[in-house]
């Protein structure tokens, strides 16, 4: 059995193969990647020991806390945590980590860099595990951190290629920026409650009395205190999540290699921002038992997560690169996510986070897949008619097409994104985030079948798409294994049995009857197939015979999919507003360095040379004339007495003799004797 | 003329021949010798003074003189090294040429 | 604990090692880059010596050394330890010889830098060990003389003009300092740092200078150490100054000597003028987060890869002053807990402590740049090193991310002390100050992505990677980042009482 003591056993075995892939030398691929396949696969099997543990005592938080380094007359504290959350997220990224990284021994096997690669990977998955076993704000920033170096370090690999150099420094930086606040929420809480354990037998921060002593206090404009904390805290899940407005990061950071974008950008730690926000839920809804707040904290999370939802899938539409339709889709699944945890769900944003997790890498790994036999074209209008080449990777991408879609009754994802509408249905602040919520189902339904029959169907368009050809069976297994996952994975948590929404909660759901929700799970049954069946009607019908034809949608729009095409413009608004901003405070820094800070010193200085150059005038040419005659007579006198100098010891001491004559003559005079 | 008197001439003459001397002769050897005759001629006086002057403490007048025929001994060395190297530097000890240090 | 004079004995080896290099002259330069290694590692030595007889839990100095000096002017030769010195000696022999390995290459009169580096040591070392303000000072002024020959002799083509206007513009700061001292001994009567700030704790200095002669007392002292640190505005001196040097002296300037304008803030400023530091703190925050802001700006703005980091350095020191500012602005509050103030004092030395150990290994790494160059410094002068040179570029990266904050390395805990502290005593400032945060990632980044990625350009073509000695020091200096950001209690727990025991009197006189 695994207890919350031992839980550090997860992230420390990721991290020792880190370690040893760092110190390995380039060459030593077997060695990184065996050590970082057998730590991942170490960790997971923790991981399902610490799930016992878990379910054994569901509505436990089991914290294990210790002393980091001692300040003032406390100490910093960190710790673990182990309770169902937990637990199922390791498995889930354990397990998931485990397959991307065995696909990856075959997508890189050409790479030189390989070795490092798969230290990269352990670095991040042993950070990410450190997010999750977290007790402690504070390792869990420290992990959250770490995570976005090895995400930094990923999208970069190939960072002799500049767009991959700048993608990965846009990631860093945009997540920051919400790391900011995350980190500002940080000092608050810490301020404000004196812990930053979550739970500490009564006295962490996550547990009543801390709730109740910030609840009862206001911190500025009538907002109480666990609003400001909550909303900074969720800036960092923003930047993370990829959710609006900082979600331009992650459409970028598809540079990075295939499996990279499966592991964290839609998997793993893009899902960080949604486990943290239900990870601290009693926090975020603290402020909903005051009435009078201007703004919950919750409320603001359901409508970020509702227009992320909407305009990723409305984005997805335009795109052609197929990771980066991957990529909206996944800002668009977050969105939903943050929704459903806004509206006061966070189990059925965790079912949805572990659903996605498995049929989203399942479909970047697809991807990454075609992208490998197709000798790296990812622009799905130079694809096609790769269905009779690449038969397994087919089918396991459609199975992940349809659950990604929601294709009801089958597919995971038909419930977890039920469990969510459902959720959107009851909340009684607004019916707004359902309403979003609806129209992205159509389109993501709309845009995978786009997916689908650009990249499958048809006949190739190009000669890299008539030669691909199915990979090996390091790469095929992997898929099929996230496929069947993805398929049994949504048994978990129906309405009807809703075991892992219970688990997560620990107390019981209530299974609500196959009739109570009828009406809104038949509304999106409909909606899905419209999705596919426009998707469809639209580009299965009349598939595109040459890769530079227009696209129907296009033809029938050209504004709206090329303004959809550059993502709504958002990175020309950024480079407009905060980029200029920037440069100018840059330019305007550097400008009073220069200019007026340097200037004042250089004029204090220019001023004392002047005013040394004035005094020397005036006692020159005023106080000094009688000075300088008195010593022209000097020098004159010096002259006539260096002239006496003859160097002649006879004239010398003939001086000496004349002189001692004089004395003694003075002597008699003065009448000595 | 008392005893005191008589050596305080017999001084004077003696220094007034060593003075003559280290002022008229241009050999260095000369001038030195001229420069001890008119030390010496100081330490008369002090013998002098401390035999037939005012009672002074025992033995003052004699060291007095014994300390000065040491540093005499001491310049003439001095000195005597300071010709050598005139020497070497002119091939001769002609002070009137001897005026290199000049100022 | 023997009775040597240990304290003595930190200032002056590296002294013995100045002269004996001197009278050495004309030795080969392998005897004399080894004989200044050697004399520069008896601090570190030295240090630890002291480390293990050294007693955290008692807050005033150890190993006190007092004579009497001058006795017509009270002034006593007096030497102490307390756990902010240990720190910053501890950094000093850890830096010092860091700094002469990134000169080994220099073999323009070895031993004359070697004698001048030693010089300079042991001048920081007697500022961070002195207790009265006339040893002080003499340390304080002596610094700047071996600072001048190193910048000016071994410099970049700019280093004569960098030099100059460094040390007109410190010597111009610390002439008020001696002014204000001044006054203050005529009415004191005593210069010794520890019964100064008794008699002002008991509110006898603002009795004895009031009103205007105390603000004008203040502002002398506040002058002389705000150039040194700098605080902005006042850091025009420094970007030419760290970009002209040579690598070693330059990682002595930021690793050390910066810290000596903090010491100072801490040791004689905070102490002595409490009263007039809270009046002036609203200014001064203000002023702090300048250099947080400004500082990280006009660095994206650079375009020399030295002038860049110098600017880290303004941004970086400016925390310890915001959480200082912060500190004493906030004395005498109601309901003031030691708390916060505690957080942030303890963020400000380890601010200290890491700030040097990453910018010396950030200063190293350019120093190599610069090296391998051929003394070009421009940022479009580099590309794709990484490529070239993995192995310097990964010791590199992680003096970078150091050097930004990333948690797991050193220079997180430090920051995130300051900010716990800071935001419970002035959480507007705290906020503000994230923007430098932000900034420094932005141009740590960028300089990182152009220097170090996309295709191999100018001279990062055969860019050579890291020989066996920079291997040596960088590989070092990474260990030791990790093992402070893993284990920062190492260093918390020599100064942890010490600064409760500040924090627990926050109060005016």
């Amino acid at each position: 059995m695994i207890t919350a003591e031992q839980l550090w056993l997860i992230p420390l075995l990721p991290l020792l193969a880190a370690g040893l892939g760092a110190l390995t030398p380039r060459r030593g691929l077997a060695v990184a990647s065996g050590a970082a396949i057998a730590g991942l696969v170490g960790s997971f099997i923790v991981s399902c020991l610490a799930l016992r543990t878990a379910l054994a005592h569901p509505a436990e938080h089991a914290a294990y806390n210790f002393t980091w380094f001692a300040l003032g007359d406390g100490a910093v504290r960190l710790g673990w945590l182990l309770d169902p959350l937990t637990a199922f997220m390791c498995v889930m990224v354990t397990f998931v980590g485990s397959l991307i990284f065995i696909f990856s021994l075959g997508y890189m096997k050409e790479d030189p860099n390989a070795a490092r690669f798969f230290c990269f990977l352990s670095l991040f998955a042993a950070a990410m595990l450190g997010i999750l076993i977290s007790n402690s704000l504070l390792s869990l920033f420290v992990s959250w951190e770490l995570v976005g170096l090895a995400s930094y370090l990923l999208i970069g690999f190939w960072f002799h290629k500049p767009e991959a150099a700048a993608a990965a420094k846009k990631a860093f930086i945009t997540t920051r920026i919400g790391d900011l606040g995350f980190l500002l929420g940080l000092v608050w809480l810490y301020d404000a409650t004196g812990t930053l354990l979550l739970f500490d037998n009564g006295a962490g921060a996550l547990e009543a009395p801390a709730l109740g002593g910030m609840a009862a206090q206001v911190a500025m404009f009538g907002l109480p205190v666990t609003t400001g904390i909550g909303l900074l805290l969720f800036c960092g899940a923003v930047g993370k999540s990829g959710q609006f407005p900082l979600h331009v990061w992650l459409p970028d950071a598809m540079e990075g290699p295939t499996p990279v974008s499966a592991l964290i950008h839609a998997a793993t730690m893009v899902a960080a921002g949604v486990f943290l926000i239900a990870r601290i839920y009693p926090l975020m809804a603290a402020d909903l038992v005051m009435e009078a707040a201007p703004i919950h904290a919750l409320t603001v999370v359901a409508f970020i997560g509702a227009i992320t939802a909407l305009m990723g899938a409305v984005i997805a539409v335009a795109q052609n690169d197929i990771k980066r339709i991957l990529a909206f889709s996944t800002v668009s699944q977050l969105g939903y996510m943050m929704l459903a945890i806004g509206v006061g769900s966070w189990t059925a944003a965790i079912f949805h986070l572990l659903t996605h997790a498995f049929f989203k890498a399942l479909l970047f790994l697809g991807a990454g897949s075609v992208i490998h036999a197709a000798h790296h074209e990812q622009d799905i209008r130079r694809l096609g008619g790769l269905k009779g080449h690449m038969k397994a990777t087919f089918g396991t991408f459609a199975i992940g097409m349809m659950a990604l879609a929601g294709v009801p009754f089958v597919f995971s994802g038909f419930w977890s994104k039920e469990a969510i509408l459902h959720a959107a249905h009851e909340w009684d602040v607004s019916h707004l985030p359902l309403y979003a919520g609806l129209c992205a189902v159509v389109l993501t339904a709309f845009y995978m079948t786009r997916l689908m029959a650009e990249t499958f169907f048809g006949k190739a368009r190009t000669e890299e798409a008539s030669h691909a050809h199915e990979n090996s069976a390091v790469m095929t297994v992997p898929l099929v294994l996230l496929a069947i996952c993805s398929i049994l994975l949504g048994f978990l948590g129906t309405p009807a049995h809703p075991w892992l929404q219970s688990q997560l909660l620990g107390a019981e759901v209530e299974a609500h009857g196959i009739f109570e929700g009828a009406g809104l799970m038949i509304l999106s049954i409909v909606l899905v197939g419209g999705g596919i069946g426009l998707g469809w009607f639209i580009y299965g019908r009349n598939l595109r015979a040459m890769a530079t034809d227009k696209d129907p949608l296009e033809r029938a729009s050209p504004g709206l999919i090329a303004f959809l095409g550059k993502r709504l413009m958002f990175d020309e608004l950024y480079a407009a507003t905060a980029g200029r901003l920037n440069t100018f405070g840059a330019a305007f820094s550097d400008f009073m360095d220069r200019q007026v800070w340097g200037g004042l010193v250089n004029f204090t200085g220019r001023f004392g040379l002047f005013s040394g150059w004035f005094s020397r005038d005036t006692d020159e040419g005023g106080l000094n004339g009688g000075f300088d005659a008195g010593s022209a007579g000097l020098r004159g006198s010096g002259k006539f007495y260096s002239r006496r100098q003859s160097g002649d010891a006879h004239g010398y001491l003939r001086t000496v003799a004349l002189g001692f004559v004089v004395l003694v003559i003075a002597v008699m005079l003065g009448g000595g004797w | 003329m008392n005893p005191l008197q008589l050596c305080l001439v017999l001084s004077a003459l003696l220094f007034s021949v060593g003075l003559g001397a280290a002022l008229s002769r241009s050999h260095a050897i000369l001038v030195l010798l001229g420069v001890e005759l008119m030390l010496n001629a100081a330490n008369l006086n002090f013998i002098a003074f401390w035999r037939y002057g005012p009672p002074t403490a025992p033995a003052d007048g004699i060291l007095f003189v014994i300390f000065s025929i040491a540093v005499a001994a001491a310049e003439a060395a001095v000195g005597l090294a300071l010709v050598i190297a005139i020497y070497r530097h002119q091939k001769n000890i002609r002070l009137q040429e001897a005026s290199k240090l000049k100022g | 604990m023997s009775s040597l004079p240990l304290l003595s004995l930190i200032i002056l080896v590296p002294w013995a090692g100045a002269l004996l290099l001197a009278f050495l002259g004309k030795a080969s330069a392998a005897a004399a880059h080894g004989l200044a290694l050697l004399f520069s590692f008896s601090t570190l030595a030295l240090g630890l010596v002291a480390l293990a007889g050294f007693d955290p839990a008692v807050t005033g100095p150890q190993f006190s050394e007092s004579h009497t000096w001058i006795r017509a002017l009270n002034v006593r030769y007096h030497l102490g330890l307390d756990g902010m010195s240990l720190l910053l000696v501890l950094l000093t022999g850890l830096v010092s010889p860091a700094a002469l390995l990134a000169a080994w290459k220099n073999d323009r009169d070895p031993a004359l830098f070697g004698a001048l580096f030693l010089l300079l040591q042991g001048a920081a070392l007697g500022v961070f060990l002195a207790l009265d303000f006339f040893p002080w000072f003499l340390f304080w002024e002596l610094s700047l003389v071996p600072a001048y020959f190193l910048i000016r002799l071994w410099g970049g083509p700019g280093g004569t003009a960098a030099a100059y206007q460094f040390v007109v513009y410190t010597i111009g700061g610390s002439a008020f300092m001696l002014l204000g001292f001044a006054a203050l001994f005529g009415t004191a009567g005593t210069m010794d740092f520890g019964e100064l700030a008794a008699l002002a704790a008991k509110g006898e200095i603002a009795r004895l200078l009031p009103g205007i002669a105390g603000t004008a007392v203040f502002v002398g002292v506040l002058l002389g150490l705000a150039v040194k640190v700098p605080l902005f505005p006042f850091h025009s001196w420094l970007p030419a100054t760290y970009a002209e040097a040579p690598a070693g002296a330059t990682m002595f300037l930021t690793g050390i000597m910066s810290k000596m304008g903090v010491y100072g803030f801490l040791r004689i400023l905070w102490p002595i003028f409490p009263d007039h530091l809270h009046a002036a703190a609203p200014c001064l925050i203000w002023l702090a987060l300048g250099g947080v802001v400004f500082g990280a700006w006009a660095a994206m703005r650079q375009t020399d890869i030295k002038r860049m980091m110098a600017y880290s350095s303004v941004n970086h020191l400016a925390y310890c002053l915001l959480a200082l500012f912060a500190v004493s602005y906030a004395t005498g509050r109601d309901g003031l807990t030691g708390e916060a103030a505690g957080a942030a004092l303890a963020g400000t030395l380890l601010q200290m402590f890491n700030h040097g150990l990453s910018a010396a290994a950030l200063f190293f790494a350019l120093g190599v740049i610069e090296e391998r160059a051929g003394g070009k410094r421009g940022i479009a002068n580099f590309g794709g090193v990484r490529t070239a040179a993995p192995v310097f570029a990964g010791l590199c990266g992680v003096a970078l991310f150091s050097s930004l904050g990333l948690p797991g390395l050193n220079g997180f805990v430090g920051e995130f002390l300051i900010f716990r502290g800071a935001w419970g005593l002035h959480p507007v400032a705290t906020s503000v100050a994230t923007l430098g945060l932000l900034g420094t990632a932005l141009f740590l980044l960028t300089f990182w992505q152009r220097v170090f990625h996309g295709p191999a350009r100018g001279a990062g073509i055969g860019f050579a990677d890291v020989t066996g000695r920079e291997r040596l020091v960088l590989a070092l200096l990474a260990a030791l980042m990790l093992l402070f950001g893993v284990l920062p209690g190492l260093l918390t727990k020599l100064f942890n009482p010490l600064v409760t025991a500040w924090a627990g009197h926050l109060t005016l006189p």
